[in-house]
């Protein structure tokens, strides 16, 4: 009985580290896409990210440094998709792909030049990251079974990014939902003809929408190289920036949801990790692969409309030109 | 996209595409000068790495035949403005195809014929992993775009659990299968040399290059030549012509995902028949993504997509060299001038157009204006 | 002072209408598109408190003033008064802040969104939307009560019936305090009895002091509500006039009138068997509104039927149906002795295989793929047929072929099959849609509007050329908005109101003056 409680507890705390990432980019094609803009670009700026934390991090030794120089090179990379896609009414699709292959190549180039070492940056170390948090009142709810250890080491303990992704997450709700900006935001990512008439630029609001997506990513970014990891390896973000993509589809562009579906997703990553090599009753060895799939194949059960419908913002993909 | 009304074709179709690529180096050659190293000294030997050395040319068009299939693959689609992302999988599984086949057969069967049947192996099974997105596009809406990214993702996870757990040659450790037996396979172009009693450097270019320029005829032929290619690029032009026309929308796009999940399988012919004779863990390692950059210089067209394709090819090849070369640069440079090829001339094709209009104007009408 | 005086002074403060509406007056606008001169020294003026209309056929240029008068576009020449004060509008946002509303033909209204979200939208009043919505909400109450604009403020646009949507726009622009009011086509999405409740509405408005200009090609929505209207043509005003002192007949006149270009020798026409036959065929569109009510008629083989009616009465969906793009919903098609009903496959492959062609309204979008080269087009509908491909291949020596002898015959300029057909003139294009529909050798020829965008030396062309046709025993359904073209060529014609058939007269009968009436739904007298 102990033993199931460990595993549920452990497996919990396993899907939280796993779904930060993917909580921040979700959010952040959250923010491009609700304006009308493509986003298949989030790998590439997490990659990014990831690479800049680690790299200003050790240079600096301050991991608040780091965190900073990933957000501003993130947001400066999507200012780039930005330019491409609305002022230049370029390819959204083809944008992202070139960021995605941009970002592999960059990181790997000039983390080679700066530290020599096949693309890795050197190893941080503890107070070169954002190390766990403890919260308070620890020792006294540890003797409580099941829900002690819940405490302790599924809500408590962990970096501060994990709780700032979730903070991230309600601001993102309310932002979009509550606020002026938000309406806008929605507004020009269904029909941008009803903002151009209603005296608002549809131009501004998606800049600002992408360049807020851009900084997101950074924060994703340097989770998985100052706080999850402990430096930057080559092609670290392996596809996240995909799955962020998927659970933002998955949750139907809202934040709540796609919360939900970024942890199911990371839970899945983890049960996966899990079950490797355990037999269960009739079903025998569940390949870690199926589950590491499971995720893609649930998109597109779901876009192929099996599981209700998903409808992305009306106007998405299609440059504005004012017609008039 | 925008194309210039202005502008006469030699300049839309070759001076801005030249244009855009060379944005690309200089891009490129900022960041190499940034870490310290000289571009001019870099594209030196990035050309001698690709054409001068022993096996240089050879090794080109090994990767050369890679991106053809790739990029006919996903100009195909693009004709019926859809977006096949999709070629890494497809070329993946395609190779699935080829081992199978391969793997039931070679035993039995004459090797000249399982050649042959892997062959079709590699392009009915890339063609099954393209057909899915396809049908879903067209009878469900399902984003093409995004279901294809899918498909690639989950290829992936396929092919490692079956090399890993399946198909795998007991005993050893690395995933892959066993070996194809021996006459199996695309002779390598230098053996071939050999036998003539020509002598040639060693490289993995093999005749699945001529099976390539063959392709690209065929490709051509059916684009512009056949009903259907007809159909297609009416679709692909305008939907609502296309309905006029009486053309089949939903068939139309389930056939052309199909074919161009084909025509990505068929990398690996390349790679599985030609070079390694075995199947093995990502072989496809990144074409089906660069078959897009190609799809886009080379503007759908097999001429355009032979001649970016070698470009590629040059690049990837002369990009081994770069490692060698230098101590601070690696192939992943490739990488980088790659996004940047995918970004000019894709996403920012036409950011020079009004600067050049202005150009023309002035250098073509001047007098005229005033 | 006295204090009665005082009281009275405190009064007439108070009582001060929320709205009161500005005059406006255009003055010589011009605005040209390149070559095209799009409004040519367009003036009117519209008193504070009335109901102004503005007619005219597609193309008119009604849509480009508006889009001057809403700040999309600015005036090449002329200027803008409001109030007897020169205005310039720069931008939506200005026109707004000057208070023109607009309520466009196709709604601004983001489907998704509330009620009250689109109100809000661009005035919301505070960063955080909770702040702001108090006093929307109450601002929205007041107007809707004052007007009559009831509408639930939490539906979702996507919810709302079309009519009510279309309260909303006004109600989004009365929220941003507008003096004038633009309507665009405001009816044509409009039920009848939604028509009605929108009359009411535009009536309480200028009772109480907006200013409302009205854009329609419905002459009866003129007649029933303007106070003044101008007629706009080719882009010029070719008529300002009081509505009490003209008449729908008057107003088709001035708007469709062209002079008759030829006088076409029609000889007796050898009227053959019925060939087309459509009984009972009724279609809603997407949003639920019925376009087509009940239609029945037939047409014989050498006989040209002409279906004469302003545009958007229904015929462009007929089109749509007879010729497969959209499906059979309800009635029959009888084709010589094949039956269509609902249900069976009915598509342009199967049309065109039943021994139909068709000339679409829109060459450009339709009957064309302007990327392609001219001999490419030259079989576009016909890629399939045997004459023109071997096998799988098609034959590109047939395909040139067919354009160089078509292009001589039917005399389409430029003669080279390697030029992209959107380099040819609209005239060109045309005769290149047509030679190949007629090509086809079809038993029945289907035609929208042969000559919009044509010139004239190309209209004879056609003309000649769809005599011909008729000579040779094809029947043709002609469908058109120049009367001129109706009665030059049609042996008998139908007109269309409201999606029914509200006339039939003979060819040789028919004068601009019966047809204006039949057209404008007053019905023939008999």
């Amino acid at each position: 009985m102990l033993e199931i409680f460990q595993i549920i507890i452990s497996l919990l705390d396993s899907t939280i580290r796993i779904a930060t990432p993917l909580i921040f980019c979700a959010m952040a094609g959250i923010f491009s896409e609700r304006s009308g803009i493509i986003d298949i670009g989030l790998e590439g700026k997490m990659l990014l990210s990831a690479f800049v934390a680690a790299s200003a991090t050790f240079l600096t030794g301050s991991p608040w440094i780091g965190l900073l120089s990933a957000v501003l090179a993130s947001g400066f990379t999507s200012l780039i998709h930005a330019f491409a896609c609305i002022t230049n009414k370029g390819d959204q699709v083809i944008s992202g792909l070139a960021i995605n292959i941009l970002a592999s190549g960059l990181t790997i180039t000039v983390g080679i030049a700066l530290f020599s070492r096949g693309g890795q940056t050197p190893p941080l170390s503890s107070d070169q990251r954002f190390m766990p948090i403890d919260f308070p009142f620890q020792n006294l709810l540890d003797n409580i079974p099941f829900f002690g250890d819940l405490y302790s080491d599924v809500i408590s303990g962990h970096n501060i990014l994990v709780y700032l992704s979730l903070l991230g997450v309600f601001l993102t709700y309310y932002v979009v939902f509550k606020t002026r900006f938000g309406l806008r935001l929605r507004a020009v990512g269904e029909k941008p003809e009803a903002v151009d008439t209603a005296g608002i630029s549809v131009i501004r609001m998606r800049y600002q929408a992408v360049i807020i997506a851009g900084m997101l990513c950074g924060f994703a970014g340097a989770y998985l190289s100052i706080a999850h990891g402990a430096g930057f390896g080559r092609e670290m973000s392996a596809g996240k920036g995909y799955i962020a993509l998927a659970a933002m589809i998955f949750g139907k562009w809202n934040p709540i949801p796609t919360l939900f579906a970024c942890l199911l997703f990371g839970f899945l990553e983890a049960l996966g990790n899990r079950l490797q090599g355990v037999d269960l009753y009739i079903i025998g060895e569940v390949p870690v692969q199926f589950m590491q799939a499971l995720p893609y194949i649930l998109t597109v059960i779901l876009l192929a409309g099996f599981i209700g419908k998903a409808r992305a913002p009306g106007a998405i993909g299609v440059p504005y030109s004012k017609e008039g | 996209m925008n194309e210039s009304n202005l502008l006469p074709r030699w300049i839309s179709i070759g001076l801005i595409p030249l244009i855009n690529l060379f944005l690309a180096f200089l891009v490129s050659g900022l960041v190499i000068f940034f870490i310290g190293e000289s571009p001019i000294q870099a594209i030196l030997v990035m050309i001698k790495g690709a054409f001068y050395y022993p096996g240089s040319i050879g090794y080109t068009l090994y990767y050369t035949t890679n991106f053809i299939f790739a990029g006919l693959a996903v100009a195909l689609a693009f004709h019926a403005k859809l977006f096949n992302i999709g070629g890494e999988g497809q070329a993946y599984v395609g190779g699935l195809g080829v081992g199978l086949v391969c793997l039931a057969l070679d035993q039995s069967v004459n090797s000249f014929l399982v050649t042959i049947l892997a062959v079709f192996g590699s392009v009915a099974f890339g063609a099954f992993w393209g057909v899915i997105p396809g049908y879903l596009q067209a009878k469900r809406g399902s984003h093409i775009v995004i279901t294809t990214i899918m498909f690639n993702f989950i290829a992936a996870s396929l092919m490692v659990y079956l090399l890993v757990n399946v198909i795998i040659e007991p005993g050893q450790m690395s995933p892959e299968t066993r070996d194809f037996s021996e006459g199996v396979g695309l002779v390598q172009v230098h053996k071939l040399a050999n036998f003539f009693g020509i002598s040639m450097a060693v490289s993995p270019f093999n005749i699945s290059f001529f099976v390539a320029l063959l392709v690209s005829f065929g490709f051509w032929i059916l684009v512009w030549r056949t009903k259907f290619g007809y159909e297609v690029r009416s679709l692909g032009h305008s939907e609502t012509a296309a309905k006029y026309a009486g053309i089949d929308v939903s068939r139309t796009i389930v056939l052309v995902m199909a074919i161009s999940g084909g025509l990505a399988g068929l990398v690996a012919i390349n790679e599985l028949l030609g070079v390694h004779n075995k199947l093995l863990l990502g072989f496809t390692a990144g074409y089906g993504f660069t078959g897009i950059a190609v799809a886009l210089m080379g503007r759908n067209h097999p001429v355009g997509i032979f001649l970016a394709s070698l470009l590629f090819g040059a690049l990837y090849q002369g990009g081994t060299e770069l490692d060698f070369e230098f101590s601070s640069i690696t192939r992943e440079m490739v990488l980088l001038i790659q996004g940047l090829i995918i970004l000019f001339s894709g996403a920012l094709a036409y950011m020079m157009n009004p600067i050049i209009e202005k150009i023309y104007i002035k250098a073509f009408k001047g007098p005229q204006n005033a | 002072m006295t204090i009665n005086e005082i009281n009275e002074g405190n009064d007439t403060l108070i009582s001060l209408p929320s709205f009161t509406g500005s005059s406006i007056e255009l003055k010589n606008i011009t605005k040209r598109f390149g070559h095209v001169i799009a409004n040519e020294r367009v003036s009117l003026k519209v008193e504070t408190g009335s109901i102004h209309g503005i007619v005219g056929e597609n193309g008119a240029g009604k849509s480009t003033l508006m889009n001057i008068l809403f700040g999309l576009y600015r005036p090449d020449e002329g200027s803008i008064h409001m109030d007897g004060k020169t205005v310039d509008v720069t931008s939506p946002e200005k026109s707004i802040s000057l208070g023109i509303g607009m309520v466009h033909q196709h709604f601004m209204l983001v489907p998704t969104f509330t009620v009250l979200e689109n109100v809000m939208l661009g005035n919301e009043g505070s960063f955080f939307l909770k702040n702001g919505e108090k006093s929307v909400l109450q601002k929205l109450q007041k107007l809707s009560n004052t007007y009559g604009l009831n509408v639930d403020f939490y539906s979702l646009i996507s919810d709302l019936p079309v009519g009510m949507q279309q309260r909303v726009e006004i109600l989004k622009a009365l929220n941003r305090g507008a003096k004038i009011l633009i309507l665009d086509e405001p009816t044509g999405v409009l039920t009848p009895q939604e028509t009605i409740s929108l009359f009411e509405i535009l009536n309480s408005l200028k009772n109480k002091g907006v200013t409302i200009i009205l854009i329609t090609h419905k002459l009866k929505e003129i007649m029933s509500i303007t106070e003044s209207v101008s007629v706009m043509r080719g882009g010029k005003v070719v008529a300002s006039l009081k509505t009490r002192n003209t008449s729908p007949e008057e107003l088709a006149e001035k708007m469709v009138g062209r002079k008759v270009l030829l006088t076409i020798e029609k000889k007796e026409p050898k009227i053959g068997n019925k060939i087309l036959t459509v009984k009972n065929l009724n279609h809603s569109s997407k949003e639920g509104v019925e376009m087509l009510k009940n239609i029945s008629f037939s047409i014989s083989e050498g006989e040209i039927l002409g279906v004469a009616g302003v545009a958007g009465n229904g015929q462009s969906e007929l089109l749509d149906i007879l010729s497969g793009i959209e499906q059979l919903q309800s009635g029959e098609i009888q084709i010589n002795k094949i039956k269509v009903l609902p249900g069976e496959k009915w598509d342009p492959k199967k049309v065109r295989e039943v021994g139909m062609a068709h000339v679409p309204e829109d060459r450009q979008k339709r009957g064309l793929i302007l990327p392609f080269y001219n001999y490419e087009n030259s079989i576009l509908g016909y890629q399939r047929k045997e004459k023109y491909s071997s096998g799988f291949l098609l034959d590109k020596n047939k395909m040139l072929n067919l354009f160089t002898e078509t292009a001589e015959q039917f005399d389409v300029r430029p003669r080279d099959p390697h030029i992209v057909s959107s380099k040819l003139s609209g005239g060109n294009q045309q005769k290149l849609v047509l030679a190949r529909e007629i090509e086809s050798q079809p038993k029945i020829l289907l035609i929208g509007q042969p000559t919009r965008g044509v010139d004239i030396g190309a209209i004879e062309r056609i003309y000649e050329d769809l005599l011909i046709m008729k000579e040779s025993g094809v029947a043709i359904l002609l469908v058109s908005v120049e009367l001129d073209e109706i009665m030059s060529l049609s042996d008998r014609i139908i007109t269309m109101n409201q999606g029914k058939i509200v006339g039939e007269i003979k060819g040789s009968e028919a004068t601009e003056i019966e047809l204006g009436k039949m057209m404008s739904g007053l019905g023939r007298a008999d």
